[in-house]
Parts: structure tokens; C-alpha cells; sequence
């Protein structure tokens, strides 16, 4: 029933693209749609109305009136008002400080706090090369702090033991002593969850703020948020002195309108971003990048970043030498594309970034099914390693075989092996042609009017 | 509770209304005021949006609030050391807890509406962006200000006081649909109820109140400690059930959910449990592996009780946004849900996601979750939850 952020622009911003010129009414009547659909996105009101406010002052000025083409300028003017409501630019951890540099989080119950100290630790100890220490000063939930040393182990970083009967203040300053003697270069200060109307607890993280001097304090959110991200950031920002903010549950279908509320009130950086439930589903913060997904433009440098990340270079090699030689193309090749596609999240994952796809209708993303390709890889699991090597000789019983052994049935076998096939023959063209006269076939079907 | 709510609620609309009577630019120079303070893109003063920017300084300036409404200011500064200790709650907490969805919401649609005495295409407006603001989603929002505006123009009426009254009719209307308590089927022996939902929303926190609940009244319970992806969950619930004094059947972190779930089946009923409340791992409607596996747990603990899970119960943080409908959209494909949850209306979510959740799904809402004690949890009645929103 709701469409999704992307769809609602393209939408609104189509009914433009079909007339000749912009008009105070019909801009009026997009900008109407923007609205809805940022509030359907969970955009605060107040944010949506400024947001709105300046998109129609800009649209309304000469550069529309100049332009040939009116839609591509509105669909600019509202990226671009993204971007800058969203922030400018990346920004990481500030380590402009004599170590250790003391990261305080803070945030509602549930918001992801624990979760994140483990990922943000983890991402400066790995990417960042620092020796990192945290510590919980979450006395009160049940568990809090057996969670964090289990997430501190999980990463390898060293966590600093606390007590629910000592006092989150105390617990800071320990700490920090002990970071200090140690020689750490960055502690992680985890706090409880708490409301932002709770007078005492929002005292205390002032009080333990002010005595642990943060380089950074982070606020997190849950990226699910509804109208109540202002609130909260406000009533958050007022009290504690924030530097920064971090973004969590990125990976659900949200439509994120909480990050433009949180950094329109609070005017701080989103610095990061949590996209799923390893330790390692941690990333910097791409602002231009939200804004164009926003827009349908598709995030495609976070999907090139992430393949690059996470396909297994050799294996890729090995197979683009075989292309290229036009050696066999095996079953052996097809599961090894199969998986690496699995690491990446699965084809659904890859899609959603890709511009454009807001547009497929639902029938079509179905058919690209996850579901798929873990069968296929049952289906080859259960072959011989001759059998993967010459499929030919794959025949009635040797299906029926594979049929029991993957859990599948024999039309699947059959269907794997027609896929193989096709795959083989679309290997074959590509020996000649290469890549990029493919690719340009597929640049037509992109939308008009991207900017790529 | 309901009337020492109404007592601080007409002291506060006296204010308004005095405040209204006086000068209306009053309240002009207010809204600026909270404007100019809280963000610098500020709107015109008669804007709604502008003026629901005074919640947080309303909901933190003691000096605001009126006299009647210390006892509830006092009861929100509880030390967290109570807190911690499970200090007894009060029986007004719930409005206490609403009333701060309705110092905002209610309050300023009454100014609102007491200031415009002729109903106009603009007062509608006001009223839609008003429920958008309380996150009650386009859907439900139009069609409840579609309702008012039929209703109205039937009964022939155009004061701004038969507004509100249809309103709040609307809106009844809407969240009593899904009122409908949770009922223990004594047959079942035990009966099973499977909680599930997303990452930090409140499971466990509302399962110990669940047992709290069900143990005060009686029964025999116990807990299986499904959540065995979290670090930490398992101990957790242990803490919990060791506070309760409940009986709490687990496995090591890491293993298989649907297998301790069934064990602690065969527990329950060899030691003659009535219920049996199973924690599940958070997890994101959108990883269908994940959700997968929740199927997987119906499907094997249905092996030892085929008419388990009796109550699926998912849990809604009441500050999620328009993302909660598809949160009981995609559970409710993997798991049949029977009920719904909605946790921390303590703080200042307005909860409204709960109109459109009964308007798309009409899922059962038995419980809202008021605060971080095992006793912070209620029954769901619509009634309650429209007068502390609007009246």
C-alpha cells in the first residue's frame, strides 16, 4: 500500500516531466506529493516544511525557467537540498586529541548502543589501527555489561570490568585512568538507554559527560524512527554536548527519514551508518549517496565499494582468465559466482542499489529470489567433482540422485542445469565482445537524465 | 488515574484557553520564540508544526507545568537507583505516561481548534498534519479526517467543538477494533506464547512483565530463553527471571532457538506449567533467512503441541515510524501474529502508528509497555488511549 520514498519522487516527479513548462501550480502540486512522501518516509513535519520551503524557492527561481528541461532540474534541486539537509560530506572519528580519545555514546532504549560500541570498536581497531578499550556504564538493564564484554571479546578489543552497584560517573573515570595507564589510543564509553523527558538519567549522562571530557559523543538512532527522532534529537542535543551521529538499522526497509531529522535539529554529522547484525556491518556514512537512493538514482558507488570489498579477488581473476582464454566454463565456476554473490547479500540487496529498480514492478524483484540461488548451490553441493566438471554426463538416475541428496527435486536439477547452460553460452560472447559493449547496451535502459 | 489525569488536563486547557482569550498573538509570539530557539529554518506562527516543537521544553521545564501536575513531574524523576530496584509503580502512571503524548497532541489541537471557529479547508489540513505528526501514517489519517468531514456535513454541524467530537469518535473507532485482551486458554497446558519482532524493541523487558503478570494472577510460569543470537540475551532473561522468581529454561549463546523452545516444552509440561513465554533473537523483517527461522520454530515446536504457539505476540517500539506496518506485514508472513505489543509510550512517541496498524491489519493490540519496571506493563484499552491523546 505505501510505496517507498523513491517511488513517491519518481511519481511526482514525472507528472512534471510529462509538460513543457514549470508552473507555480504544477510545482505546487509535486511539491505536495514530495511532502506526503517524505512524511510517509517519517521525515519530522518541521524538517519536511523547511526542506519544502527551500526546494520551492529554488525550483521557482531563474535556473528552472532557463533550463530546457524542467524535470531534471527539479529532480536536482531536491537532490541537492538532500544532500544538504543531509550533510556535505563524510566525517569519521576526530582523533585531533591527546589519547585516549574518549567516545561517549548515547541514545534511546534499544537504539542500538551496545551493538554499535562492538562495531565502532572493531572498525578502529581494523581500519583505523588503534588499540581500543571499552567500557559499559549501563548499570541498569539486566546483562548490559556481560553483553558488551562479549561483544568486546567477539571483536578483540579490551573491555574494562564495571559494576552495576558502582556509579556510571565512577565507572567513566576508572576507566579512563585505566586507558590512560594502559596506553590506549580510544575508549568507547557505553551508557544506558534512556528517555530524553527522563530528568535524572538525562542529569546523569551530563554529569558523566562532563567528567570524562568526550572527544566525540555520539547519539544513536534507530533508522526506524518516526516523528519523535526530532524530539528526542532535540531534547538530546540541548543536554549533551553531541559531536557526532550514528545511524542504526540501516538494513531494514526504512524509509529513513530519521536521518534527515536527526542532522536537520541537531546539525551534527551523521558519521556512521549500521547495516546488519555482524560486528563488521559498520560504514562510514554516505549523505550524497542516501540522497540519491532517495531519488532512485540507485547507490551505486556503496555497491562497488562493497563488491570490491567482498568479492574474493583470485577467484575473480581465475575466472575472467578462463573468459578471456575461453576455457570451459564449469559447474565448478558457476558455484564459486554463486557464492561470491551470496557473500554480497544476495542478488534482492544488490538490486536495491542499482538506479532505476524503484521502477521494476514487485512481480519481477520476486523472480529474483535469494531462494534461488541457495538451491542451486544445494543442487551443485551434491554433485560429483566429475559430474561438475562434465555435466553433460548428468543424465535420469544421476538427477534423481542429486534430486535426493540437495533435498530438491529433479526439475530443479533440471532447471540448474539450463541455467548453467545459458550461462555457458552468454560466456562464449563474451570472449570476442568483452564487457563493456554489454555494458553499454545496458546504459540505454538506465533512466534519462541521471547524471552519470 | 483517568480523573487525576482529566483534573491536570482542564487545568491546562483553562491556561490555554486564558491564554487564548487574552491576546491571540500571544501564542504567536510563543511559537516564535520556541521556533527561533529550537531550529533556525523557522515556519509562520499559526503553523501546527511549529507550535509541536514546543514538546521536549514542555516535557522538561518543570516551570511550565502547572500545580496539579507535580505528582506525575515527581514520579518521572524517580532516581534511577529505584528504578533499578523495581520501586512500586503508581496508578497513574499510564495517564502520566499519555499525558505527555497528549500535552502536545490534544493541548494543541484544542488551541488550535478554539482559535479557528469556523471550519475551513485549512482547519482540515492543520488536522491532517496534526495526526501525520503523531506518526498515526497517511492511510489511517486521511481516512479518519475523510470520516470527520462526512459525519460533520450529515449531522449538519460547523463548530469546532463537533470537530473534536468526531474526531475522538474517529478515532475510538479505529483502536477499539483491535481491543481485545489476551485470553490464557486453560486447556492448554502450557500455553505457549512466542514473542518476536526487530532488534531493540523491547522483547525480553516485556516478557519479564508478561510473567510478572501471569504469575501474580496465579499461574505457573516459565520462560524459554529463545534468543540465543545476542550477546548477552540469554543472561539476561536469566537476570530477569531470577528477580521474578520464575523459572527460566536455557541453552548456551549460538544454539539452535527452536530446539530450546521444544525443550523447554517438555519442561513445562512435565513440571505442569499454565504458561510458557518464549524469548526469539531480534531480528529484521527484511533478512528472510532470519525469518525463515522463525518459521522453522513454529514448524518444530508445533512437533510437540500442534496447536502451539497459542498467542504469537509481535513487539513495536512505540517510537517507530511508518516502518512498523511493514514490520507486521513481513512477521505476519513468516508467524501468523495474534497480537501486538507497543513499547515505550513512556516516553514522547505519540504511539499513533497503532491507528494505522489497526486499520491495515486488525491485529488484536493487548498490551502497551509504560516504563523500564516489570509492572510497566498494561492492558490495551482504546478508550484510555484516545482520551490521553486528544481529550
Amino acid at each position: 500500500m505505501f510505496d517507498n520514498l523513491t517511488d513517491r519522487l519518481s511519481k511526482s516527479i514525472q507528472k512534471i516531466r510529462g509538460q513543457a513548462n514549470l508552473s507555480e501550480d504544477n510545482i505546487k502540486e509535486a511539491l505536495r506529493e514530495v511532502r506526503v512522501a517524505l512524511l510517509e518516509a517519517d521525515v519530522a513535519l518541521p524538517v519536511v516544511k523547511s526542506f519544502i520551503e527551500d526546494v520551492r524557492e529554488r525550483a521557482l527561481g531563474t535556473e528552472v525557467l532557463t533550463s530546457l528541461k524542467p524535470a531534471q532540474v527539479l529532480v536536482k534541486v531536491v537532490q541537492e537540498e538532500l544532500v544538504k539537509v543531509l550533510g556535505e560530506e563524510t566525517s569519521g572519528i576526530n582523533f585531533n586529541a591527546q589519547p585516549p580519545v574518549v567516545i561517549l555514546m548515547a541514545g534511546l532504549q534499544g537504539a542500538g548502543k551496545t551493538t554499535t560500541t562492538g562495531k565502532l570498536a572493531k572498525f578502529l581497531k581494523e581500519r583505523e589501527n588503534k588499540k581500543v578499550m571499552v567500557v559499559s556504564a549501563d548499570v541498569y538493564r539486566p546483562a548490559a555489561i556481560e553483553q558488551l564484554q562479549t561483544v568486546a571479546e567477539q571483536v578483540g578489543v579490551e573491555w574494562f570490568p564495571s559494576s552495576v552497584i558502582d556509579d556510571p560517573v565512577t565507572i567513566g573515570m576508572t576507566a579512563l585512568q585505566a586507558a590512560k595507564k594502559g596506553y590506549f589510543d580510544v575508549l568507547i564509553v557505553d551508557t544506558a538507554g534512556r528517555l530524553a523527558v527522563d530528568e535524572a538519567m538525562m542529569k546523569e549522562i551530563k554529569s558523566l559527560q562532563n567528567s570524562i571530557n568526550p572527544t566525540e559523543t555520539l547519539f544513536v538512532v534507530d533508522a526506524m524512527t518516526g516523528q519523535d527522532a526530532a524530539n528526542t534529537a532535540k531534547a538530546f542535543s540541548d543536554a549533551l554536548d553531541l559531536t557526532g551521529v550514528v545511524l542504526t538499522k540501516v538494513d531494514g526497509d526504512a524509509r529513513g527519514g530519521a536521518a534527515l531529522s536527526v542532522k536537520n535539529i541537531t546539525g551534527k554529522p551523521i558519521k556512521f551508518q549500521g547495516v546488519g547484525e555482524k560486528m563488521e556491518a559498520l560504514e562510514p556514512f554516505h549523505p550524497d549517496r542516501i540522497a540519491s537512493s532517495i531519488l532512485g538514482m540507485g547507490d551505486v558507488l556503496s555497491l562497488v565499494e562493497e563488491v570490491e570489498r567482498k568479492v574474493d579477488k583470485k577467484e575473480a581473476e581465475k575466472l575472467a582468465k578462463k573468459v578471456a582464454t575461453g576455457n570451459k566454463f564449469t559447474l565448478e565456476d558457476f558455484q564459486s559466482q554463486l557464492l561470491q554473490m551470496q557473500n554480497m547479500g544476495g542478488m534482492s540487496s544488490m538490486l536495491d542499489k542499482l538506479p532505476g529498480m524503484s521502477n521494476l514492478p514487485d512481480m519481477v524483484k520476486d523472480q529474483v529470489n535469494d531462494k534461488s540461488t541457495g538451491r542451486m548451490l544445494a543442487v551443485i553441493s551434491s554433485m560429483t567433482l566429475k559430474e561438475k566438471r562434465y555435466p553433460q554426463l548428468i543424465k535420469g538416475s544421476r538427477k534423481r540422485r542429486i534430486a535426493n541428496g540437495s533435498g530438491t527435486t529433479i526439475q530443479d536439477v533440471s532447471k540448474l542445469l539450463k541455467q548453467y547452460n545459458q550461462m555457458q553460452k552468454m560466456m562464449r560472447k563474451f570472449k570476442g565482445k568483452g564487457m563493456m559493449k554489454m555494458m553499454q547496451k545496458l546504459g540505454g535502459k538506465l533512466p534519462g537524465g541521471m547524471p552519470f | 488515574m483517568i480523573n487525576f489525569f482529566k483534573k491536570k488536563n482542564k487545568n491546562k486547557t483553562d491556561k490555554d484557553k486564558l491564554k487564548t482569550d487574552a491576546v491571540t498573538e500571544q501564542v504567536t509570539s510563543d511559537a516564535d520564540a520556541d521556533a527561533a530557539a529550537s531550529k533556525p529554518a523557522s515556519q509562520p506562527a499559526h503553523d501546527a508544526g511549529v507550535m509541536n516543537q514546543e514538546i521536549p521544553i514542555d516535557a522538561v521545564d518543570p516551570k511550565q507545568t502547572t500545580p496539579a501536575a507535580e505528582p506525575a513531574e515527581v514520579e518521572i524523576v524517580v532516581p534511577p537507583e529505584l528504578l533499578a530496584q523495581g520501586v512500586e509503580p503508581h496508578q497513574y502512571q499510564l495517564s502520566q505516561q499519555l499525558s505527555k503524548t497528549n500535552d502536545n497532541f490534544g493541548k494543541k489541537m484544542k488551541q488550535m481548534l478554539s482559535l479557528k471557529k469556523q471550519i475551513d479547508e485549512d482547519l482540515f489540513e492543520e488536522l491532517e498534519t496534526t495526526l501525520l505528526m503523531a506518526d498515526v501514517g497517511a492511510t489511517a489519517t486521511m481516512e479518519v479526517i475523510e470520516k470527520v468531514r462526512k459525519s460533520l456535513k450529515r449531522r449538519n454541524l460547523s463548530d469546532s467543538d463537533a470537530v473534536f467530537d468526531a474526531l475522538k469518535a474517529q478515532l475510538t473507532e479505529l483502536a477499539q477494533v483491535v481491543e481485545q485482551p489476551l485470553i490464557i486458554d486453560e486447556s492448554k497446558q502450557p500455553f505457549v506464547i512466542l514473542v518476536v519482532g526487530v532488534n531493540g524493541v523491547g522483547k525480553t523487558t516485556t516478557i519479564a512483565k508478561l510473567a510478572r503478570k501471569y504469575k501474580s494472577m496465579g499461574k505457573k510460569v516459565m520462560l524459554a530463553a529463545g534468543d540465543t543470537f545476542r550477546a548477552a540475551a540469554v543472561e539476561q532473561l536469566k537476570t530477569w527471571g531470577e528477580r521474578e522468581d520464575i523459572p527460566v529454561m536455557a541453552q548456551k549463546t549460538g544454539a539452535d532457538s527452536a530446539s530450546v523452545i521444544f525443550d523447554a516444552m517438555t519442561s513445562a509440561k512435565a513440571h505442569n506449567m499454565d504458561v510458557l513465554i518464549a524469548d526469539t533473537a531480534g531480528r529484521l523483517h527484511t533478512q528472510a533467512n532470519l525469518m525463515q527461522e522463525l518459521e522453522k520454530i513454529s514448524r518444530v515446536i508445533q512437533k510437540n503441541d500442534d496447536t502451539a504457539p497459542h498467542e504469537t505476540l509481535i513487539v513495536i517500539d512505540g517510537g517507530t515510524g511508518q516502518n512498523a506496518i511493514s514490520q507486521v506485514r513481513e512477521f505476519n508472513k513468516a508467524n501468523a501474529l495474534s497480537g501486538v505489543v507497543i513499547t515505550k509510550l513512556d516516553g514522547t512517541p505519540k504511539g499513533g502508528v497503532l491507528f494505522n496498524l489497526a486499520a491495515e491489519f486488525g491485529i488484536p493490540v493487548r498490551f502497551i509497555g509504560v516504563g523500564e519496571k516489570s509492572t510497566d506493563l498494561k492492558s490495551y484499552k482504546a478508550a484510555e488511549f484516545v482520551d490521553a491523546i486528544i481529550d
